[in-house]
């Protein structure tokens, strides 16, 4: 019963974002017919989705190669953001040794760097773990460093008088408060994920959808890469959802000090 | 019934209390914050047993003395001895000190934050628990030992904050502002009950309030405070003999002697330059 309530209240959630993309792919649709665009230039959904469910086997197979560069190169960046973050809030001079190296790292264009990746660690998955990690470890460094260190002072004194060690206060304390931040980051990190994923394999692969897109795309196969961008955006939105639904566990173990969602349009 | 009370107006704090017999002793302490003196020549000892309150303005200092005692800041010039602890490193973590702010962590049950002190000095889970437990009848906490943080009333969150504090069983006990965020009512409710609380303990306590009739009810000592820089300027002792109920002792006539005396203390600052 209660179940049954709340399924109803979360499909009622997303009747807006549902309802919005069926108008545009209708829209898509019809206008595509009415003005009589050519196939190759603009393929109608209808068509696109013709081509996923005629090459449904082959699109999964290359779906789960970007999927499986993902996951590693997402686990890499979360473990070494995590190191990073650590060392950046422990000491200043980690903090000044690391931090400009980390803004000068986003400052190359990384799909400069992806060319060179290939040349330097071949067209294995290595590349495109490495490009993964460069697009997504910034966002998740970024936003555990500031969940780390703006901790409640006060608190901080609190576990001091009670005789905690650093090493307590951040393992009892902060980490639990930075976990909001963390996921904050995780999040921008599930979505850009993708895009490095993509850019890895344009420049070196024999597989995977973004490779799929370049080939495609050079013989004019729009659909297929239409097919592509559909599997790589359902890709994108199943890893934010995943991301949300640990962050909702987290936050459910490990409640923040202010848990109210505030809409200032909706007061 | 008679009252014994003493007034000392000047800065000559008792110094009939022996300070090598005392639990806490401040001696000349000072503190300056960006060139701004905010405490000076700070003298005040408290022996076992005993209950002392500060009382003063805002921004007179108090509660940077209670951080200054507790640890959490060094001092400038003088010393602070707390039992055998004298150094700030050696005391930071052996006196209980329990802030203005609950300062609860959300996501710990009433249990666990209760025993944060006992888990950080690695006591075993199952001992601090039963700890807790002990405490928890005493504390009026016993049936929400399992509650999270935000189900508690504001007055309930103040005495897990203070089992918290106590619960390490450090000898000195500070108490900054710790029913000040409360309502009228849950303040008086809870003014009793500390009293009868730390009735029975050996606890040196030192009490940080705003509140006059607060120092006057809970203290057995009412230090007054000036600010700019923050001295302690004088002393009521406060004895209204053991006949009174705690109910009464409010509206006592001795109650009205030492609240006129502690309030002449803090007007004399006022007007002063």
């Amino acid at each position: 019963m209660i179940i049954r309530g709340s399924f109803k209240a979360a499909l009622l959630n997303w009747i807006p974002a549902v309802a919005t993309t069926i108008a545009l792919i209708i829209a898509w649709e019809v206008l595509v017919e009415v003005l009589d665009v050519k196939r190759w230039l603009l393929p109608p959904p209808s068509v696109i989705g013709a081509e996923i469910y005629g090459s449904f086997g082959f699109l999964l197979r290359h779906t789960q190669t970007t999927l499986v560069e993902i996951l590693i190169g997402f686990a890499v960046s979360v473990g070494l953001a995590g190191l990073l973050a650590s060392g950046i809030v422990w000491s200043r001079t980690v903090e000044r040794t690391i931090y400009p190296l980390i803004i000068t790292s986003q400052t190359v264009p990384i799909i400069t760097l992806a060319p060179l990746l290939i040349i330097w660690v071949g067209t294995d998955i290595m590349s495109k773990v490495i490009v993964i990690v460069l697009f997504t470890f910034f966002p998740i460094v970024i936003n555990l460093v500031s969940g780390l260190r703006y901790v409640d002072q006060e608190m901080v004194d609190m576990f001091r008088t009670l005789g905690a060690s650093p090493w307590q206060i951040f393992r009892k304390l902060m980490i639990p408060s930075a976990l909001p931040s963390f996921f904050a980051g995780l999040k921008v990190a599930a979505v850009v994920s993708v895009i490095g994923a993509v850019i890895g394999e344009w420049f070196g692969s024999s597989a995977g959808l973004g490779w799929l897109m370049k080939v495609a795309g050079g013989q004019f196969q729009t659909a297929k890469v239409f097919a592509a961008i559909v599997l790589l955006s359902i890709l994108a939105m199943a890893l934010f959802a995943a991301v949300v639904a640990m962050e909702k566990w987290s936050l459910r173990k490990y409640p923040p000090t202010a848990n109210r969602v505030i809409r200032l349009g909706e007061s | 019934m008679m009252s014994s009370a003493s007034q000392q107006t000047n800065t000559g704090i008792d110094e009939s209390v022996d300070s090598k017999n005392a639990l806490l002793s401040v001696s000349s302490v000072g503190f300056d914050y960006e060139n701004a003196a905010i405490l000076e020549n700070v003298n005040l000892s408290v022996t076992k047993g005993e209950f002392v309150a500060l009382v003063g303005p805002s921004g007179c200092g108090k509660s940077t003395l209670l951080n200054l005692i507790s640890g959490v800041l060094s001092v400038r010039t003088g010393h602070i001895r707390s039992g055998e602890h004298v150094s700030r490193t050696d005391r930071i973590g052996n006196v209980s000190y329990m802030q203005q702010k609950d300062l609860l962590l959300p996501w710990r049950s009433v249990a666990t934050n209760s025993q944060l002190g006992l888990e950080l000095r690695g006591g075993s889970r199952s001992e601090s628990n039963a700890q807790v437990r002990k405490l928890a009848e005493s504390f009026g906490l016993a049936d929400v030992l399992n509650s999270m943080p935000w189900q508690l009333s504001g007055g309930m969150r103040q005495r897990v904050a203070l089992l918290r504090a106590v619960l390490p069983d450090n000898p000195v006990l500070l108490l900054d502002e710790p029913f000040g965020a409360l309502d009228a009512i849950t303040r008086s409710t809870l003014q009793q009950w500390l009293l009868n609380v730390l009735d029975t303990s050996n606890k040196a306590v030192v009490l940080v309030t705003h509140d006059v009739e607060e120092a006057i009810l809970l203290a057995d000592r009412v230090l007054v405070m000036t600010a700019n820089p923050g001295q302690i300027i004088g002393e009521v002792k406060i004895d209204f003999g053991d006949s009174s109920s705690d109910a009464e002792v409010t509206t006592s006539p001795e109650f009205m002697i030492f609240k006129r005396r502690i309030l002449d203390l803090l007007r004399v600052q006022e007007i002063a330059p």
